[in-house]
């Protein structure tokens, strides 16, 4: 335990006292503060939500407004988050986590060490996921903090419940990636060639997934010159299985579920519709509801981050480490 | 004479490790007691590292067993970690941070007291003088630095045995002599065992007390070195070959009378000199004086050095 702790407290002082870390962490808050407040960011776009008369009670979730409103030439807080912020932060956190250590001959001189080795791998996965953490809860504050000054909207309580679900499903996202760079790091002993890999995989998940999916579609069930209304769900159906295998995609649908309850995604409309023939079902889920929405995607993030994590650890404890 | 035992600090039994099909290390038969210098020398890839890697627990043999002070390295490495201190033969530091920092973080480790780490690690910084750069980054450190740095390291965790892995590897020869030289200090005053790995015989000599040598995986030679050079290896001793144009029992026998020369062999017109020390001038001399004719001298000097090249050339 004392190694852990001692092995984490390095690692989450080197996050922070490290160039990476400082440029890491101005980016995020940057991205973040602009998403909002820049000159064709969200605001101005929630100004006129906001005067649109309330439907279906939209206007209960107008705080949320901010973190998922798309601005006129930007994309939306979260969009930034759920496809850039949260993967990059956790791949550039993890991509040499092992590996780096390995080469600078500091890892066998660690394990010669009276700690168990576990609390190597141990340490840096928690100081990354701490630093996560710590990241995404000052960026969520400020950008608040910005909706009270400019809006001048505060939180419901149901909407601070959100926001709290919103950050600790975000934490779990970040972690995934964590996850994936340091798996990569531990396999590989160049530094280049896991983060090649680690981004690799964030690229086409990021920006060529939604090409596979229809592609997979079109296959899988394809569509006539005018088609009927059951082979476009058919279609559309296929698409967003196909698109769940991203984690970008599960992660996307569960916050947008998330933070804008009063807004139904595809799936959400899909499953509605199998499920009781309504085309649409107007008013914002409760949060009760929106759980159970998005469980399923929460689970898979999850399950995948802890096979992720214990495909490292057990490549880990069974390497032999030498220092040449 | 006679000590009482000394106690063992590493023994191996029959110690054994296979990568695939290769034998590494081949059932070795490793005994260091309390207090020795023990150079352990082999070409590369003789299996010293991996030896090593199973004395400290970082990688399970395939049969056999390693003990240090009695603990059993691969089931109880944490306690054998505790009293050991490993230099790899590639040291690294976190280049980014302090020096003290770097011994900190050791301390730490090793589950120091707070209060105990500032004063540890100022100890050991100034024990091999790198207390002037104490909060420089390692970074900025040269070579011989970051092998003292190790050696600071290990002292920080104050071990009752330190395995040294190439210590003087990529220092210069001046820096070498000093290296050896504080290794040697350290051992004296603290009473601790050291294993030296080196493929460098004449560092092993300076400062060792016993030397073991490995060839493909085997213990070849093993013992104090003083002994080993008087038993196997021709006495320390020089052997002299001299042909000569015609040989006489009179020359024979004054080269015989020539003080330090132990024995002279004839075979043919060869004679076979057996000496304490290098008398070639003298013998010349002799055998000039006495009207002989000289064709022919050769010296052949024994020493570890000729064992060791015979085993390298193998290898």
């Amino acid at each position: 335990m004392q190694g852990l702790m001692t092995v984490f407290y390095k690692e989450l002082a080197d996050h922070f006292n490290s160039w990476r870390g400082i440029i890491l962490f101005i980016t995020v808050l940057l991205v973040s503060v602009f998403a909002v407040l820049g000159p064709s960011g969200a605001l101005a776009s929630i100004r006129a939500q906001l005067e649109t008369p309330v439907q279906y009670g939209f206007g209960r979730f107008a705080f949320l407004y901010l973190f998922t409103t798309a601005g006129e030439d930007l994309p939306s807080f979260l969009w930034f988050i759920t496809r850039f912020l949260v993967p990059i932060v956790g791949i550039v956190l993890g991509l040499d986590a092992i590996n780096s250590e390995k080469n600078s001959g500091t890892l066998s001189r660690l394990l010669a060490q009276p700690i168990y080795r576990d609390a190597v791998i141990n340490g840096k996965f928690l100081a990354g996921v701490v630093t996560i953490a710590i990241m995404l809860t000052t960026t969520i504050l400020i950008v608040s903090a910005i909706g009270f000054n400019v809006l001048g909207i505060a939180p419901s309580s149901g909407e601070i419940a959100r926001l709290l679900l919103f950050w600790g499903v975000s934490i779990l996202y970040g972690a995934f990636w964590l996850g994936l760079a340091m798996l990569f790091s531990v396999y590989f002993r160049s530094v280049a060639t896991s983060a090649i890999s680690t981004l690799g995989i964030w690229m086409f998940f990021s920006f060529f997934m939604s090409m596979a999916a229809s592609l997979t579609a079109n296959v899988l069930a394809p569509m006539s010159q005018t088609p009927t209304t059951p082979e476009l769900l058919k279609n559309i159906g296929v698409q967003i299985t196909a698109s769940r295998f991203s984690p970008i995609m599960l992660f996307g649908e569960a916050t947008t579920v998330l933070l804008a309850p009063g807004e139904r995604t595809a799936g959400e409309m899909l499953q509605l519709y199998h499920a009781s023939g309504a085309r649409w079902m107007p008013g914002p889920l409760t949060l009760g509801q929106t759980l159970l929405t998005i469980w399923p995607h929460l689970a898979i993030i999850g399950g995948l981050t802890a096979l992720l994590f214990a495909i490292s650890y057990i490549r880990f404890m069974r390497e032999e480490i030498r220092s040449t | 004479m006679s000590k009482l035992a000394k106690q063992l600090v590493v023994q191996t039994v029959d110690l054994t490790k296979n990568y695939d099909k290769t034998t590494v290390v081949d059932r070795l038969n490793l005994r260091v007691e309390e207090g020795d210098i023990f150079g352990f020398l082999g070409p590369n890839g003789a299996g010293k590292t991996t030896t090593i890697l199973m004395l400290l627990g970082l990688t399970e043999p395939t049969s056999g067993t390693a003990h240090i002070y009695g603990y059993n390295s691969t089931r109880e490495p944490l306690k054998v970690k505790r009293i050991t201190g490993y230099v790899p033969e590639k040291v690294g530091f976190y280049e980014d941070l302090t020096a003290s920092y770097n011994l900190a973080y050791t301390a730490r480790l090793n589950g120091l007291p707070e209060e105990l780490v500032i004063k540890r690690v100022g100890e050991s910084l100034d024990i091999v003088g790198l207390s002037p750069v104490a909060e420089q980054k390692v970074g900025e450190f040269s070579r011989g630095m970051k092998q003292r740095l190790a050696i600071a390291d290990i002292l920080v965790k104050m071990p009752k045995v330190a395995i040294l892995d190439e210590p003087t590897s990529g220092i210069d020869p001046e820096g070498i002599i000093q290296m050896l030289d504080m290794i040697a200090e350290i051992a004296k005053e603290r009473n601790m065992t050291i294993i030296m790995c080196s493929h460098q015989l004449y560092q092993v000599q300076r400062i060792c007390n016993r030397v073991g040598m490995l060839v493909n995986g085997k213990l070849v030679i093993e013992g104090l070195l003083d002994q080993l050079g008087r038993e196997a290896l021709g006495g320390g001793r020089l052997r002299i070959e001299i042909k000569l144009a015609e040989t006489t029992s009179k020359l024979v026998d004054c080269v015989k009378r020539i003080k330090g020369v132990v024995s002279v062999e004839r075979s043919g017109d060869l004679l076979l000199i057996t000496c304490q020390d290098d008398l070639r001038a003298k013998i010349a001399k002799a055998i000039v004086d006495a009207n002989g004719l000289l064709v022919e001298m050769k010296i052949q000097k024994y020493a570890l050095e000729d064992i060791y090249r015979k085993y390298f050339r193998e290898a």
